[in-house]
């Protein structure tokens, strides 16, 4: 399991911008992110190395954030595991709430997957032999 | 404690009451036509003489006093006694057009600071207290107002004026501030401070109550300020033409008495002038008895709220005005339905998900009025899923449609993106070309 932050932003110029300032000042590296558009407002998601320092780093700024368990798999061919995993998520009646992919700058493409029952998902995923990673493997990434 | 600051007037027989009431009318007109030249002429325009003002009940047949009379004869036009009489001036700053200046003879301080005097200790506020007055000093009445009501208490006062929040803050632990008084957006603004320095209200601090005013707040968020700072929070109200603030709720938090031998009180349909009955909503209407420097008759205030002859559980007989929805001049008027900021600060005060802070935007496109509601995320509603969100935005908004009967538009924006206020907050922008 990965702790992703997730934050509240308007949608006006700038807001990332200074999310990554507040990072570098306290030395924290972003490994992914994606923004979730809806109208006035999006929340950006990111899976950072020291998800408690960016957690309170952005909240003693001002920032309305939360920390949230999602999973991480590491893929081989994007589309194709996307819709392996859904289908055996399915299957247990697990529904997935959303999910992005990103690729590192050492070409590998990981997949971030927030679901409705994150321990049911865990089970059901190493049962199938699918390999999830820890907050480790995305200190290394 | 003492429980009546005057039980022989504040508990006297509403009978007795009103004659007084009708002999200090009497010799109020008198007197004003004696000595104001504006006030003559209004009565000789409508064709009344003082003689023919005989009782209590003849008050209907004086025109009305408006803010636009103050405003028209700016300065000192209206005042009915000469400068070497006056020991004060108070001057509000008029939203719109001019302000308009007050003045005050000793007996009209003296009036006022028992009217305070009388109100804190409805509140039981007094001796053993110390008040903090967060309310600006100066021009406003606010500050120097309470200022003297209070001391009058024999409450220890500290006249800190509204700003310099972790001062405030400090000063508060240091000295056990028992009682504060300010706008209620200020109160707001010092909660958060507290908080983001570490101070929490209830556990670091010996306050007890807060007296809020000069801006209208609803019964909702006094629940919430009473909750979150552990205090009993109190309506304090009046304005400055009538001196500054003159009366608050009492412990019963069910009206604000406002005292009938000092100043008499109608509510009157804001459309046709005549009296509501009893209990029935309208606009608030008064007349000083007692003022010397500038008396009002029936002078418009635009309060809209409901009169309560009813005598209250706290013993005292003197009316009470219900807590204020709003003032006329803060009504908007969105698609031929009125609005008053504090309907929807009630609705959302009520949804725990939203926080203390709001914005009521009005636009006009394509001959249409648009109105948005912009509310603050909190860390408690804040979710990462898009549709939750979304989902909360329709909640408030069909919690507004369900009692304003329009659509809103609400918007969430980020947490203390909103205005924060030290003296009255700016609840409403109106972009309209009206
Ligand atoms: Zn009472």
């Amino acid at each position: 399991m990965i702790k992703q932050i997730s934050l509240f932003a308007e949608n006006k110029p700038g807001r990332l911008a200074s999310v990554s300032d507040k990072f570098k000042g306290a030395g924290i590296n972003i490994r992914a992110f994606t923004i979730a558009e809806a109208g006035d407002f999006g929340i950006i998601r990111m899976v950072v190395d020291d998800p408690d320092l960016a957690h309170k780093v952005l909240h003693d700024s001002g920032f309305t954030v939360s920390e949230t368990n999602v999973l991480g798999v590491e893929m081989e061919d994007v589309p194709g595991q996307l819709g392996m995993i859904a289908e055996v998520l399915g299957e247990k009646d697990i529904n997935i709430d959303y999910a992005y992919a990103f690729v590192t700058r050492t070409e590998k493409a990981f997949l971030i997957v927030r679901v409705n029952d994150i321990r049911g998902a865990v089970k059901v995923l190493d049962d199938a032999k699918i390999k999830l990673l820890d907050m480790s493997d995305v200190q290394n990434i | 404690m003492i429980e009546y600051w005057n039980p022989q007037i504040e508990r006297m027989p509403v009978e007795e009451l009103k004659e007084i009431q009708g002999e200090k009318l009497c010799n109020l007109v008198k007197y004003v036509y004696e000595h104001s030249p504006f006030y003559r002429k209004r009565f000789d325009d409508a064709g009344i003489r003082p003689e023919d003002i005989k009782s209590l009940d003849d008050v209907t047949k004086l025109p009305f006093t408006y803010k636009k009379d103050l405003r028209d004869t700016y300065p000192t036009g209206m005042f009915c006694v000469p400068n070497n009489k006056l020991v004060r001036f108070h001057v509000s700053s008029g939203t719109t057009g001019k302000p308009t200046v007050v003045g005050y003879t000793d007996n009209d301080i003296k009036a006022w600071t028992t009217s305070l005097a009388r109100a804190m200790t409805s509140i039981g506020v007094g001796r053993d207290d110390i008040m903090q007055i967060g309310y600006g000093y100066g021009l406003f009445t606010g500050g120097l107002g309470m200022h003297y009501g209070a001391e009058e208490t024999g409450c220890t006062v500290l006249p800190a004026s509204s700003g310099n929040t972790d001062r405030q803050i400090e000063l508060m632990q240091d000295l056990g501030t028992t009682v504060i008084g300010c706008t209620p957006s200020y109160f707001l603004f010092m909660i958060e401070a507290a908080k983001s320095a570490g101070v929490s209200f209830q556990d670091d601090t010996d306050l007890r109550v807060g007296v809020f005013g000069a801006e209208p707040w609803s019964e909702e968020m006094r629940k919430r300020i009473e909750e979150s700072a552990g205090i009993k929070a109190y309506d304090i109200f009046g304005t400055s033409e009538l001196s500054g603030p003159l009366f608050t709720e009492c412990r019963e938090q069910k009206g604000i008495h406002i005292w009938a031998d000092q100043f008499l009180v109608e509510v009157i349909d804001p459309d046709t002038g005549e009296p509501v009955p009893n209990g029935e909503r309208g606009e608030l209407v008064i007349t000083t008895l007692v003022k010397e420097a500038l008396p009002l008759i029936r002078y418009r205030i635009g309060d809209i709220t409901v009169l309560n002859w009813d005598e209250c559980e706290c013993g005292r007989t003197h009316p009470r005005i219900m807590r204020v929805l709003g003032r006329a001049d803060d009504m908007l008027i969105v698609r031929g339905i009125n609005v008053f900021p504090g309907q929807v600060e009630s609705v959302l005060m009520k949804i725990p998900e939203v926080g203390e802070h709001f914005m009521i935007i009005v636009d006009r496109i394509n001959e249409l009025d648009i109105m948005k509601v912009q509310i603050e995320m909190t860390d408690v509603a804040f979710s990462d899923k898009v549709n939750d969100i979304i989902n909360l935005e329709k909640k408030v908004a069909s919690a507004l449609k369900g009692v304003l009967n329009i659509a809103v538009k609400v918007e969430l924006v980020e947490h203390g993106s909103l205005p924060r206020s030290m003296g009255k907050a700016k609840k409403v922008i109106d972009n309209r070309k009206l």
